[in-house]
Order: C-alpha cells, then sequence, then structure tokens
C-alpha cells in the first residue's frame, strides 16, 4: 500500500452566520491522500468541496479535526517544520484573472514564493523563473509582462508556474480549468499531468466536470453538503456507483454521442438543501429516490463495502 | 417555409481598440418544433448572433452590417423599436445564461411573467396574475401561489432558471433563443432544467436555438448543430453527422480534447494547440488556420467558402476541394465517439 501523504481526521469546518446559525460547510471528513496519486474530488456548488481543499492547504483552520502531512499533525510541527509544510503544500486557484496580482509582472508574480521562502537570488531566481515558464509551456520572453496581456489558458498557466515555483509535493487544484474554453482545458489537464510525472507531484483535484475528473484522477471523492458520500477508485466509480447520490450525478452527465439513447436518466427532484439547515439522518434523503426510514433518524456510518470501496449509505449497512 | 431564416449576418463593434468584426457572414434555417444548437468557444460570436436575432445589439457600438434574418418570412432588420416589440416577447423570447443578473432583483418574480403577459396579451392584471401561476407551476416550481410574490434572491440558481424559462415562455413564442441556459449550474438540475425544455417543446411544439459549449447537451438535445470559430461559421450539420461524420479541423479538435467517460483506458488528451485568433486582428485567410494540423498555404491567404458535404451539411474548409489531398485519419471518426 502506498503511504499516505495527507491524512484528514475527521475534519469539520463550520461557518457562522448571524446569531447561533451555522453554516456546517464541511462536517466531518476523514481520507488519506496516497503519495502520488491524484485524487479527485468532486461535488455541486455548496458541498464544501472547496473549504475542505482550503482546509488542507492551510489557508482556513478547521473547526475540529487534524490535518496530517506525511504522517504528522501539521498543528504540533515547530514553527519551522510548518514553514516547510507550507512551501510543500501548495494550491491553484479556479480563476487565473482574480488569483494574479494585475499591477505586478510576470515574473514577480511566479517568484513571489521563491523570495517568501528564501529559495534563490539574484541571477539563480532569474534562471529559475525562465526554468519554470519554459516547463508550463510558456516563453520566458513574457517575464517583463503583466497578467492582463494573457488569454485565460495562459493565466492559468502562469498560476501553474507560480505553484511549482517553490517545489512543492502536493497540489490542491481547485477547479483550474472550469473558467477555461473547452480546447484549452485539455492542454491545461495534459500539461497538469506532465508535470504530476516529471516533478513528482501528489494532486487533490477538485471539480465538477465529472468527465475531466475521470480522466485525470485515480481515486474519486463525491461530496454532498460537506460530507463524503462515496470514495473509490474513478473505474470502479464510473462502472459500479454505490451510492444514490453518485448514481444520480452520473447520470445526469449528458454524453457526447447522439447514438446512445438517453440511458434511464435520475433526474433528482429539488434542489439541495440549505447547509445552514441540512436534513437530519442522511443528509441526501430528502432528494433521494431509495430514501427509507432509518434515513431520517440516523446518519449512515462511512464503510468500507469493498475493499478500497468507502460510502456512507444505509443500503449498504 | 423555415421559422427563421438568418442569411450571411454580419455584425461588428466599434470600440476604443479597433472595430471587431464578431460576426463574419452566418447563415443557417430554424423549422418549426426543431432545436438548432450553437457551439463554439468564448468569443467565436454565438452569443453576438443571437442577440442579433434578438435585435439586442447596442447601439451604437454595435451595428448589423449586412445580412437578413427572416422570421416568419418577415424581415427583422428593416422594423423599427415598436415593430420589433411586436415580435420580441411575444413570437420569439430569450433565455440568458446569468439568471441573476437577468432577473430585476427589487420585482416580485410574478410581476416579472405578468408584465409580458399584461403588454402583449392585453390581459387584466388579475387575469396574468393567474396566468402566471399557471406558468410557475407548469415550470415545475412548488407553492407557486407563494413563490409568486417572492423576490430573485429567494430562488436557488436552478429555480431562478426555471422563472426565466417561465417568463419567456408566457406568451407561447414561435421560437425560444437559449443562450447557455445550463452553463450556471450545477449537472443534477442542469439535467433538470434540459428536460423541462424538451418536455415544453413536445407539448407546444415549439422551436429552440441552443447555445452551448457542451457537446454532451448538443448530443442529447439537439437536431441540428452550427459550429463557430472566430465569428464564423465553419461547419453545420445534423447532430448525427456531427458525431459519426465531423467534416471541420476544428469540429475534429473539439470531438478529440473531451475525454471518453467509458474509455476503461486513460489516453492522453489531445487538444488543440494554440488559442482563439485576436478579433481585432483576424487571420486574413481561415480563423482557424493558425491552429491547423492540415493547413494548406491558401488556408493563410483566402476564407473558404462554404463546401456542401451532403444534404444538410455543410463545412467551411478547403480540404474539401477537389484539388486538396485526402486526409485518411479521421475516415473512423465513430471510434471516436
Amino acid at each position: 500500500m502506498n503511504q499516505g501523504i495527507i491524512q484528514t481526521i475527521d475534519i469539520k469546518k463550520h461557518f457562522a452566520i448571524g446569531r447561533q446559525q451555522l453554516v456546517k460547510s464541511v462536517d466531518g471528513i476523514s481520507i488519506e491522500i496516497y503519495q502520488g496519486e491524484t485524487f479527485g474530488l468532486v461535488g455541486e456548488s455548496g458541498s464544501g468541496k472547496s473549504t475542505f481543499g482550503k482546509t488542507i492547504v492551510g489557508l482556513t483552520n478547521p473547526t475540529e479535526g487534524a490535518v496530517y502531512y506525511e504522517g504528522s499533525n501539521v498543528k504540533d510541527l515547530s514553527k519551522k517544520e510548518q514553514q516547510r509544510v507550507n512551501r510543500e503544500v501548495q494550491i491553484i486557484f479556479q480563476d487565473p484573472q482574480a488569483s494574479l496580482n494585475p499591477r505586478m509582472q510576470v515574473g514577480d508574480i511566479i517568484a513571489e514564493g521563491i523570495d517568501a521562502h528564501g529559495l534563490a537570488k539574484g541571477k539563480q531566481r532569474k534562471e529559475r523563473i525562465y526554468d519554470l515558464l519554459e516547463r508550463v509551456g510558456m516563453n520566458p520572453d513574457v517575464v517583463k509582462r503583466y497578467p492582463h496581456e494573457f488569454s485565460g489558458g495562459q493565466r492559468q498557466r502562469i498560476g501553474i508556474a507560480r505553484t511549482l515555483a517553490v517545489k512543492p509535493k502536493f497540489i490542491v487544484a481547485d477547479e483550474p480549468i472550469s473558467a477555461l474554453d473547452v480546447s484549452i482545458q485539455a492542454q491545461v489537464l495534459n500539461l497538469l499531468n506532465d508535470l504530476k510525472d516529471s516533478e513528482d507531484l501528489t494532486y487533490l483535484f477538485i471539480a465538477h466536470d465529472l468527465s475531466m475528473v475521470k480522466h485525470i484522477s485515480d481515486r474519486i471523492g463525491v461530496m454532498y453538503l460537506g460530507s463524503m458520500m462515496e470514495l473509490t477508485n474513478s473505474q470502479k466509480l464510473f462502472n459500479e456507483p454505490k451510492h444514490p447520490y453518485t448514481q444520480a450525478l452520473l447520470s445526469a452527465v449528458p454524453v457526447p454521442d447522439p447514438t446512445i439513447s438517453r440511458r434511464d436518466r435520475i433526474v433528482l427532484q429539488g434542489d439541495p438543501p440549505s447547509p445552514v439547515n441540512p436534513p437530519n439522518g442522511c443528509k441526501f434523503r430528502t432528494r433521494c429516490p431509495h430514501a427509507m426510514e432509518i434515513c431520517s433518524l440516523k446518519a449512515p456510518e462511512w464503510k468500507e463495502i469493498q475493499s478500497d470501496h468507502w460510502t456512507a449509505c444505509h443500503l449498504y449497512s | 417555409m423555415s421559422l427563421l431564416e438568418v442569411n450571411n449576418l454580419k455584425v461588428n463593434f466599434k470600440t476604443y481598440g479597433g472595430t471587431v468584426d464578431a460576426v463574419r457572414g452566418v447563415s443557417f434555417n430554424v423549422n418549426h418544433g426543431e432545436t438548432v444548437a450553437i457551439v463554439g468557444e468564448s468569443g467565436s460570436g454565438k452569443s453576438v448572433t443571437v442577440q442579433a436575432i434578438m435585435g439586442l445589439i447596442a447601439h451604437p457600438a454595435g451595428n448589423v452590417q449586412g445580412g437578413s434574418i427572416r422570421f416568419k418570412g418577415k424581415e427583422l432588420l428593416k422594423l423599427n423599436k415598436k415593430q420589433m416589440r411586436e415580435i420580441k416577447g411575444k413570437q420569439m423570447s430569450m433565455i440568458f445564461q446569468d439568471s441573476m443578473t437577468s432577473l430585476n432583483p427589487t420585482m416580485q418574480v410574478g410581476k416579472q411573467i405578468s408584465e409580458g403577459l399584461i403588454y402583449h396579451q392585453n390581459v387584466s392584471k388579475r387575469e396574468a396574475k393567474v396566468r402566471a401561476i399557471e406558468m410557475l407551476k407548469e415550470v415545475g416550481i412548488p407553492n407557486a401561489d407563494k413563490r409568486y410574490e417572492q423576490y430573485p434572491h429567494e430562488f436557488s440558481g436552478g429555480m431562478r432558471q426555471r422563472v426565466m424559462i417561465a417568463i419567456a415562455l408566457a406568451c407561447n413564442p414561435d421560437l425560444l433563443i437559449a443562450d447557455e441556459p445550463t452553463t450556471a449550474l450545477d449537472v443534477t438540475i442542469q439535467a433538470q432544467v434540459l428536460e423541462l425544455l424538451q418536455d415544453i417543446q413536445e407539448k407546444k411544439d415549439t422551436s429552440i436555438i441552443l447555445i452551448t459549449h457542451d457537446l454532451g447537451v448538443v448530443a442529447e438535445g439537439a437536431d441540428k448543430v452550427i459550429v463557430m470559430y472566430g465569428g464564423m461559421m465553419v461547419e453545420k450539420c445534423s447532430v448525427h453527422e456531427l458525431f459519426s461524420n465531423p467534416n471541420h479541423p476544428y469540429t475534429w479538435g473539439l470531438l478529440e480534447s473531451i475525454p471518453n467517460v467509458y474509455h476503461e483506458k486513460k489516453e492522453r488528451l489531445k487538444p488543440i494547440e494554440g488559442s482563439p485568433p485576436d478579433l481585432f486582428s483576424p487571420p486574413k485567410g481561415c480563423p482557424f488556420a493558425p491552429r491547423c494540423k492540415y493547413a494548406m498555404n491558401i488556408c493563410m491567404e483566402e476564407v473558404p467558402d462554404l463546401y456542401d458535404i451532403a444534404e444538410g451539411h455543410s463545412s467551411r474548409c478547403f480540404l474539401n476541394d477537389e484539388l486538396a489531398p485526402k486526409i485518411a485519419e479521421f475516415s473512423d471518426a465513430e471510434e471516436l465517439v
């Protein structure tokens, strides 16, 4: 078995809104991400997948629970060690327009991490920037230009170069291709895949486009209203989804093939409930076609129903 | 006679950076009860095309430079504002992508539906309210009576999109234009909205122009497809032809760049290299030539005409010329999808 690079133990992130109201954005997630894999995380908007990603990177502190990096609780590390973790655990954001400072030159944007961690200076720093730009498929001549001079796909490449600058080991990619055009998405996805091999990276890939997630991921976790619903390897998830929510989610993806007559699509009724007031018991029960009495009484346990296939559903208990 | 006939439509915009030819010669027909999908990337001119049909091109920056748009045989480009108002919202209407910015946030949603009814169908306020509540029920909004009095922010994204559909369909239009109606929605909600549109089309025989960039949505919902690139229509065909016999290299590229969910093996994606053209200075020849693997010298110099491939299938590519070399690579397109 691979060694886990990241482990989360019952992570919860709650946000207070107004008096006595809590948004349970992430509500108890325990997973392990193995060294060298791409872990896909899917879910609808409001399912807490981005918050979960930010918690792992340390951009927000979990309300409860702990993040383990390479076997040790990040919170218990010394200042110096924490700094190392901060460097090795990085994030790529969705919107390259908003995540690059419009007043900074590309070279300086990329070097920000290098400067902050004191990794290189002077000539070395410059060479490192050139090298990074080349590695993400851009011409090194662009160092003096500004973000607005680039297209969305190029900006995302700059964002990736900035992330790579500090030699990370683990990267959370938070919807890195959602803002891009179809023909550009494949370019960036290929780039991420190549870099994973050449830089020896591990990814947590967050997205809502299921076909892209399937393509890039080794294992996929499905989130709904802050909880993990199912987790298994990507082929298995698509071939034999166990959780009714996964089944509905997969069947909702339109297939680009007109010769396939529309499969028996499970069209879920209604909207996802508000995370302020999630249903008691199983959170999915209000939209679940298989809801039983027990579903409203007790939250299903997170269980390994087959080897390396986890789900939280009373149908399998 | 087709419901809508668009012929050689050209639209440009004058900006501080220069003139942008957003649409450069688009022609297509929409028949009764048919769904025509327009696919293309951002900046390909798909939204501007339908905005021109709806008469929504903002003057004086935007100008319809030429061509004709005939709706039920009537030339829309010659109508004045008042005449156009008789058609807009009544005989053809539009659903926009972002329902949050398209609905009036300070107005009850029910009033936004009855507004059109009172204007176009000359009904009393009370009657309009009854009809609006019926519409809300029809698009699948529970508690329609109560929802009538609520404001857009009290609705979820999927529900707001349903409200938009209710507004668009209130006067029973013959043509519904949906500009990326599901792009902002989650997949499970997208499935609901697409199903709703199809149900309504079956019931009322409405024609739909559907703008999207999701080829899955195209495959499931459209009869005909128009592929746009750099302001031009590069391919036009039936949905089956698009997937089984695509002709234009850009269409090939699009089909190749999406991963196949049903393939066990993970193959490397084949993206279209390069980026879309800068519309301030579009390439002299074919807009796709700089990114095209098969580009010939002539492609850089001249814009190709539309070549007829088969009945109802045309493609703007020089490879279809008698003198062009034949490309075998794509003869087995079936395997791709």
